[in-house]
């Protein structure tokens, strides 16, 4: 009889290896269709005004010429024009909509639209805490005394500002969505989303269905990054279009509105203190921070991170209210600002002590919740990357004016796998079909649902099904935090094990065997003690007679399978080393090489687990040396909202990158853990340190511009 | 410019003749674009086009496809909304990101940035023209070996563009793909990828 646990690491056929995504070769002849490419018969295209004001009052709104351009089919105000509901709050704030046979029309639709705005005061600056005007929120104030103690008896202290720049998710895929209201009544959907399961709930007003009359089907996202998990005023637009016209909408967000409303990962910003005994250990850490994503402010930071054993700690944090878009969920939220804060200021505190940084994060470990995950990483990847040849103390900088310097970041991420169901159905020709409401955003998890499926029938990859991304299917969490793998290979394991399991009661009379003396593997059911013995499984499942068998499947976050059996895990450690040259004389940063050694449990596909780190250190290196929403405090508007001036790293900027997946005992003998959130928080932090390690000085925000950097060196008096 | 039925203006200059004054003085500053054979650019010999549509000739993947397209209409929104060829990607729309990559007589282009009427003669190969997934091209097959792909939105533009630079660098080395694919962009991170499936590629191991 099958069980649940998971099979030793070295027992396996498929999990743990290096398997390409089984939906590569449709990506890559650009077969996969995302939601921009449906196209239905007879559609509309929908396309949105946004503010250009980022605060104002919409007095008027005349529609009348936009209507007339020819293939327009309608134009529709979404925003009140008195008060109280008439109030425009950020840029790129949507104010009217319009749908028209072809996209040139719509776009030409929106230029004759005439809006009257109100201007009205407005703070986009979220870079001094004190010009907030009174719109911070959510400060706490623990009793200080302790730790103002502690500074004034630190043998070494330093203080300094740390920051990184409100940035936003770009992705490539805008926001929106294709719908269409079918013949039976039903709304069929097409998102780019990674919550299937539940997108449909945002769609319910606006079409007047229940869930159950809304069809939504994902196959492909074009990056979501944690900025699509629900359906936006964009979907319920779209709907609404769709069912007055009685024709299928594409709305799709221009690149310029994907910029200003897709999301925000909030700035964080913070003037800290922090202190330790002569011989290196940190004993003491103040910290007053503050930071914004926009209207809603920004989320408590959650500082000192990783070392959140220091003994005295006092932080005072804060949001401040900009006049931009809110934060929306970036990769590992509020992770890499701490972060940076939290590694900046630990590894200035180090170069005051004139200590090797590698010497005194290592001191520093048992400050950590995972001292020995850190320390075992620490090693490897300073071994790595040769850190030992290259390593120089701050005060002693290479030669000439190209300075070389490394940095080291470490993290930490829970990951814990979600809610998940999955169906697995036999069928008696031997056909598997693996069902299951979750989607791919491009991590590889339609191939990471088949490896387990595979692997616990005992069959090849391409025997599988794997059938993802409609919310006809069971039920699956949505894909952030990094719940996903642990909980779709858990439910799938436990749905296949199931299925698997009736498949054996009809084997074992056959084999003259009991249940209990069966496994599934190479493509058979055979007696494990006598593998001789054994049925191919085609003919296994020809004993089926008639009717397909099936296996429901489900993970309860936290609380494991159906049997109780525990497949996943959460809490994982990673370092980062980051290798940088900086020119003193442009400011400009080059990444030399850079290293990621990351835990995340047990791995189900080691290539595209790989991939997934080193896409973080990519996204990385662009949030630390490039990306920044530039806002003009005088306008109040997004001077980048493109791709040319919102710049991200091309495949020239990144240097060598090298990533090692902690594997063997006490890594893959823990369940599976996510993978998404942890490797993208460090980079911002090694980054950092590593052009400090190079200048002599700290360059206080991130992205590290030439600007920034020629800034810095000028103040601390390093320029060559 | 007001103009007659006759197609003169009522300045007494036709339209025709407006349009090889403005011809002239662009090659004497040497604006020329290289796509000056193409219909729209030739106006001065042929028929003024637009702005309602026009019927045009496409030669996509071998084959000829007719439609109507309005002057204004971009390669890419002709490819995506009017033949529904939707492997060029639409994501900056104005020639930054490289999703929209096609090739133009086997040279890599924008499509976002060539209208659907300047591409009138030339042979146009889009990213399902290079190979399909049951008999995929060497650089397709290298992507998915060395997964050089996550989300795979900028894919088919990253494919199509690493297929004409191997093309023209058949031995080309890490530096040149670093200098020569620097015209497409990836949110997701896959530049790794990309880099081993080109270099495997150069190297006949794909």
């Amino acid at each position: 009889m099958a069980k649940n646990a998971w099979p030793p690491a070295d027992k396996t056929v498929l999990m743990g290896k290096r398997i390409a995504r089984l939906d590569g070769p449709a990506k890559s002849t650009g077969r996969a269709k995302y939601a921009y490419d449906m196209n239905r018969p007879g559609m509309l295209y929908a396309r949105l005004l946004s503010s250009p004001h980022a605060a104002a009052k919409v007095t008027a709104i005349n529609l009348d010429e936009a209507k007339k351009v020819p293939g327009v089919v309608g134009a529709w105000a979404e925003i009140a024009t008195a008060e109280p509901d008439n109030e425009v709050r950020y840029a790129g704030e949507i104010i009217a909509s319009v749908a028209a046979t072809s996209e040139e029309a719509a776009r030409e639709a929106l230029t004759k639209i005439q809006v009257q705005y109100q201007v009205l005061p407005h703070l986009v600056d979220d870079t001094d805490a004190t010009k907030s005007d009174g719109r911070e929120q959510g400060e706490d104030k623990p009793d200080a005394a302790a730790v103002d103690a502690a500074i004034s008896g630190a043998e070494v202290k330093v203080s300094g500002k740390y920051g990184l720049a409100c940035i936003t998710h770009a992705c490539h895929e805008s926001h929106g969505q294709v719908c269409e209201f079918g013949a039976d009544g039903n709304l069929y959907v097409w998102p780019s989303t990674q919550n299937v399961s539940a997108y449909a709930g945002g769609l319910k007003d606006a079409s007047g269905l229940a869930v159950n009359q809304i069809f939504v089907d994902c196959q492909y996202m074009g990056g979501g990054f944690g900025s699509k998990f629900d359906s936006g005023r964009w979907g319920a637009i779209s709907v609404r279009i769709s069912k007055e016209t009685g024709k299928p909408v594409k709305l799709m967000l221009e690149r310029d509105q994907e910029l200003l409303i897709g999301g925000n990962r909030p700035s964080a910003y913070a003037d800290v203190t922090v202190g330790a005994t002569k011989d290196g250990t940190i004993s003491v850490w103040s910290s007053n921070a503050w930071g914004s994503g926009g209207m809603g402010g920004a989320g408590r930071l959650g500082v000192p991170y990783v070392f959140t054993k220091i003994p005295n700690v006092r932080t005072l944090s804060k949001g401040v209210r900009t006049n931009r878009r809110g934060a929306v969920a970036w990769r590992a939220p509020g992770h890499p600002q701490a972060c940076l804060i939290t590694m900046a200021a630990i590894a200035d505190l180090a170069a005051e002590l004139k200590m090797d940084e590698l010497e005194f994060f290592l001191k520093n470990v048992a400050l950590t919740d995972r001292p020995e995950v850190y320390t075992e990483e620490l090693k490897i990847a300073a071994d790595m990357i040769g850190y030992k040849d290259k390593a120089h103390l701050r005060s002693n900088p290479t030669p000439g004016t190209l300075k070389r310097g490394l940095g080291i970041g470490i993290h930490t991420w829970g990951g814990i796998g979600n809610d998940s169901q999955t169906e697995v159905v036999i069928n008696p020709d031997g056909a598997v079909s693996v069902s299951i409401g979750t989607q791919d955003l491009g991590v590889g998890t339609r191939t990471a649902v088949a490896i387990v499926a595979a692997e616990t029938l005992g069959l090849p990859l391409d025997k599988v099904q794997a059938n993802i991304g409609k919310n006809s299917y069971p039920p699956s969490g949505a894909s952030g935090g990094s719940t996903t793998i642990g909980g779709v290979s858990a439910s799938t394991r436990d749905a296949s094990t199931i299925a698997l399991n009736a498949l054996l009661e009809k084997v074992a009379p056959v084999l003259g065997v009991t249940v209990d003396e069966l496994e599934a593997r190479d493509g058979k059911i055979q007696v494990a003690a006598t593998p001789s013995k054994s049925l191919p499984w085609a003919k296994a499942c020809s004993l089926l007679g008639q009717m397909p068998i099936s296996g429901r499947g489900e993970n309860k976050r936290g609380k494991g399978v159906s049997d109780g059996t525990i497949l996943d895990d959460q809490g994982v450690g990673g370092v980062q080393i980051a290798d940088v040259s900086v020119d003193v004389e442009t400011g400009q940063v080059f990444i030399n090489e850079f290293v990621a050694v990351q835990d995340c449990g047990r791995i189900v596909d080691l290539l595209t687990a790989e991939s997934q780190v080193y896409g973080a250190l990519i996204m990385g290196v662009t949030y630390a040396l490039y990306e920044e929403c530039i806002y003009d405090n005088i306008t109040g508007r997004m001077l980048n909202a493109d791709l040319e001036f919102y710049r991200l790293a091309t495949l020239a900027d990144v240097g060598k990158l090298k990533v090692h997946m902690m594997t063997g005992p006490g890594y893959d003998t823990r369940g599976v853990i996510g993978l998404g959130e942890p490797p993208v928080i460090a980079p911002g932090a090694a980054i950092s340190n590593a052009v400090a390690n190079a200048i002599g000085v700290r360059v206080p925000t991130l992205p590290l511009t030439p600007e920034k950097v020629l800034a810095a060196l000028e103040q601390g008096g390093k320029l060559a | 410019m007001p103009m007659d039925d006759a197609g003169k203006t009522r300045s007494g200059l036709s339209r025709r003749g407006f349009l090889k004054t403005v011809s002239a003085g662009a090659a004497a500053t040497g604006l020329v674009r290289e796509t000056t054979d193409t219909p729209v650019a030739s106006a001065q010999e042929k028929a003024i086009v637009g702005p309602g549509p026009v019927p045009i000739k496409l030669d996509i993947n071998g084959e000829a496809k007719s439609l109507s397209v309005e002057p204004r209409v971009t390669l890419l929104d002709a490819l995506r909304n009017q033949l529904d060829i939707t492997g060029a990607k639409k994501v900056c729309d104005r020639g930054t990101c490289g999703a929209c990559t096609v090739l133009l007589d086997g040279k890599a282009i924008y499509a976002c940035s060539m209208l659907a009427i300047e591409a009138q003669g030339h042979k146009i190969t889009t990213i399902e023209g290079l190979g399909s997934p049951e008999k995929m091209s060497d650089v397709q097959s290298a992507f998915v070996k060395n997964d050089a792909q996550q989300c795979g939105f900028c894919t088919p533009g990253f494919v199509v563009a690493c297929t004409a630079f191997v093309k023209q660098h058949p031995n080309a080395s890490l530096d040149d793909v670093r200098d020569g694919l620097g015209g497409n962009l990836c949110r997701c991170g896959t530049y790794a990828g990309i880099t081993e499936a080109v270099l495997q590629v150069v190297k006949g191991g794909a």
